[in-house]
């Protein structure tokens, strides 16, 4: 994409995995890229404050970090779309909130540090909405190429 | 299960690495370690799976990401290993996932999110998933999202 230098382009398409543990990753990874150390980091840090990357460093896996994640959807009436968003988005465990076009309109994404407590928040969110919120938690998850190219 | 010291490690890398020539010594100063455990740690929660990656996390709708299309299979229940490796594969799917059916509301038990740039381009890719698929899927749905109403990273307490 235009928005993206070459810099920056060889970044995204060739490093959203497997940046080095070693004592001079940027330079090691770098090497890779036809990039030096110090344009690896400029490079980073133009990226991160232009927005294109959310951060770098470890993506985490919250499930394994012994915490609870669970994608649930809402079927609202559309005149009680922006209260029952405004219920939803009031619990700080839920992370991201989408509208959808379909009669199920509500998606989000519920994320607590434990497990159990995922089910409580569900409850919640029925009891203080009167809807019932149904709950998908992944049962598989299968492997994924990574990779945004750009 | 993770230590008092991993969860000092999350919460000191959750918005990224020092960007900095030496991050993992910068990272060693700040929690009071040896720069080599920072680098076995990372390297033993790579190994276990609590570490996804370690790299550029692209910011998609920045990207020009913008038409995320959450495309929903309702697939033999035979079939879906199967059928999930290979969706997987696709270079444009970033997340695919069993998940349990909501009779009769909801029929579906596959979910491949698929990103691009309009819905257009979604529509082909999710053609190309329908090939793919061929008869193992019984119907399907591409579910766009019309708003977000909520975006917030994923944070652990300190």
């Amino acid at each position: 994409m235009s928005v993206v230098d070459p810099t920056g382009r060889a970044i995204i398409n060739g490093l959203q995995g497997g940046f080095p543990l070693t004592q001079r990753p940027f330079r090691d990874a770098g090497a890779k890229l036809g990039l030096s150390e110090d344009e690896l980091i400029e490079g980073v840090r133009d990226l991160i404050a232009a927005g294109q990357l959310s951060r770098f460093g470890p993506l985490w896996n919250a499930e394994l970090l012994g915490g609870g994640v669970c994608l649930a959807a809402m079927a609202v009436p559309s005149e009680r779309f922006d209260e029952v968003a405004g219920l939803v988005n009031a619990h700080p465990e839920v992370a991201h909130n989408y509208e959808r076009g379909h009669v199920l309109n509500m998606w989000f994404v519920v994320s607590t540090e434990s497990a159990g407590r995922i089910a409580e928040v569900i409850a919640e969110i029925e009891r203080e909405t009167g809807l019932a919120v149904h709950a998908m938690p992944k049962t598989r998850e299968f492997f994924i190429g990574f990779r945004v190219e750009v | 299960m993770l230590d008092a010291v991993d969860r000092k490690l999350i919460v000191a890398t959750q918005a990224g690495l020092p960007l900095e020539r030496e991050p993992y010594r910068v990272l060693a100063r700040q929690l009071g370690l040896d720069e080599t455990e920072i680098i076995a740690r990372l390297q033993s929660l790579l190994d276990s799976g609590a570490i996804r990656r370690i790299g550029a996390i692209p910011n998609h709708y920045a990207l020009g990401l913008t038409a995320n299309g959450m495309s929903v299979w309702d697939v033999v229940d035979g079939a879906v290993a199967d059928v999930g490796a290979r969706i997987g594969a696709l270079d444009f799917v970033t997340h695919c996932y069993e998940r349990p059916r909501h009779l009769p509301l909801w029929p579906y038990n596959l979910f491949a999110m698929v990103h691009g740039r309009t819905r257009d381009e979604i529509g082909h890719k999710v053609r190309e998933i329908a090939e793919l698929i061929g008869p193992a899927a019984r119907a399907h749905e591409v579910l766009f999202s019309t708003r977000i109403l909520k975006k917030t990273g994923f944070r652990i307490a300190a």
